[in-house]
């Protein structure tokens, strides 16, 4: 089996993107496959599906940060599933999810943006997903922020999310955006992917994820590299998925 | 093979991921369920270390996460979870810093290792690498991986071993670009 196909993903160095320069490596990945049998490759061992568990209120951000009030902001519904490239549901996988609140601040010490701190929203989540690969967050959509990368620099409303799958072959660290959004043709962060690609990370909008008089739902499905899994014939919906 | 669904692309962690993936950013609220710890029988030992850019200035802000095998050397033991995270911001001094115990050799032409995982800001997609034990000399010369990297560039993937007070401490740091840029890999 081949390494993990580096070309659907961004490259360490994409000039646009300024610290990009000084912090991804120089020198070509050494292929390890290569070098090694699979079977003996730690990356690809072990499983670390259903290790780790959450508590009650992690997948739901409306309510895990409440301090005496409601976080401000438009509610929403944020659920996909996460599948494998084969197309199998990952059940048991670790999503974490960090976000600004709707004002574009993070709760971080570090975020000097002058906008309002919620007193009522951590923007952290946290949920494993079900046996059908399905996950489910509910948050407020987070706003828009400035940076420094380049003049009138805005990063798209974006909610950070990270997956823990089977192995470390599968880890994922990535970030979904929204549909129409204008200030996704001028981020180098989302324009660093693949012109072909870019669309995987936009989620869309879908009314039957919304919640009447409550939330409005937004579905963002997930492909894991499934490193391990066995590819099985007819497995594959061809033209479902994306 | 059947043609397979394509993945869904890689971004940087960005700099506010300790929100999420560190329990000190939250006064203790939502505290996640990845620690800084590995728990099990076996040498404790501490694995310390730095992240270096291009520029050799110390980065704040990464994310380093480890994967390893128990002490016997195997990935499939149902109650050693050999996963744990740190980051480089929990001090002025940008030392990451995880509590684990030693892992065993997994092959027999194999040098225990600890496979490392890196993330920061300004990295797009993250990166790969292995930590090997400084005092593993014979087992390190036998190593199949080990034998095939490049002599110039081998000892960047060697934590270096520190016997303190009885403490047992490897450091073992990164660098992203020039003459001692770490080895990463492709898995
Ligand atoms: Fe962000």
């Amino acid at each position: 089996m081949s390494p993990i196909d580096l070309s659907q993903h961004p490259p360490f160095i994409y000039p646009d993107y300024k610290s990009s320069v000084s912090r991804g490596p120089l020198q070509s990945p050494i292929d390890l496959v290569g070098l090694t049998n699979q079977r003996e490759s730690g990356e690809r061992s072990g499983s670390l599906v259903n290790r780790f568990s959450v508590g009650k209120l992690d997948h739901d951000l409306i309510r895990n940060g409440q301090q005496g009030g409601l976080p401000l902001g438009e509610r929403m519904v944020v659920s996909g599933c996460v599948v494998n490239q084969w197309g199998k549901p990952e059940a048991g996988v670790l999503v974490e999810a960090w976000q600004a609140n709707a004002s574009g601040r993070y709760a971080h010490r570090v975020d000097q943006h002058d906008a309002p701190i919620d007193p009522n929203f951590l923007g952290v989540g946290r949920c494993v997903t079900d046996r059908d690969g399905n996950y489910r967050f509910y948050t407020i959509k987070p706003g828009a922020y400035p940076w420094k990368n380049h003049p009138n620099a805005w990063r798209p409303q974006h909610i950070h999310f990270s997956l823990i799958g089977e192995t470390i072959a599968d880890r994922l660290v990535t970030q979904m955006y929204f549909p129409g959004d204008p200030l996704l043709e001028y981020d180098p962060i989302f324009s660093a992917v693949p012109a072909n690609a870019r669309e995987r990370l936009i989620s869309n909008f879908d009314l039957g994820i919304t919640e009447a008089d409550f939330a409005l739902g937004y579905r963002f499905d997930i492909v894991l590299a499934g490193i391990n899994a066995t590819p099985v014939e007819n497995d594959l919906d061809e033209g479902g998925h994306n | 093979m059947k043609a397979t669904l394509p993945l869904t692309p890689s971004q940087t962690v960005g700099p506010f991921f300790t929100i999420a993936m560190s329990n000190c950013e939250n006064e203790g609220r939502l505290s996640s369920p990845v620690g800084n710890e590995i728990s099990g029988m076996g040498e404790p030992v501490i694995l310390v270390g730095r992240v270096f850019d291009g520029e050799q200035n110390m980065v704040p802000d990464a994310l380093i996460e480890i994967f390893q095998a128990d002490a016997a050397g195997s990935f499939t033991n149902p109650d050693f979870l050999g996963f744990a995270r740190s980051h480089t911001g929990n001090n002025t001094d940008g030392y990451y810093l995880l509590k684990t115990i030693k892992p065993g050799a997994t092959g027999s032409s194999a040098a225990p290792y600890i496979s490392a995982i890196v993330y920061m800001r300004g990295l797009l997609t993250h990166v790969y690498t292995r930590i090997y034990f400084s005092d593993e000399i014979d087992a390190n010369a036998e190593d199949a991986i080990l034998a095939q990297i490049d002599d110039g560039r081998r000892d960047t993937l060697i934590a270096q071993r520190n016997d303190s007070d009885g403490v047992v401490t490897y450091e073992f740091n990164i660098h992203m670009q020039g003459d001692k840029e770490t080895v990463f890999f492709s898995i």
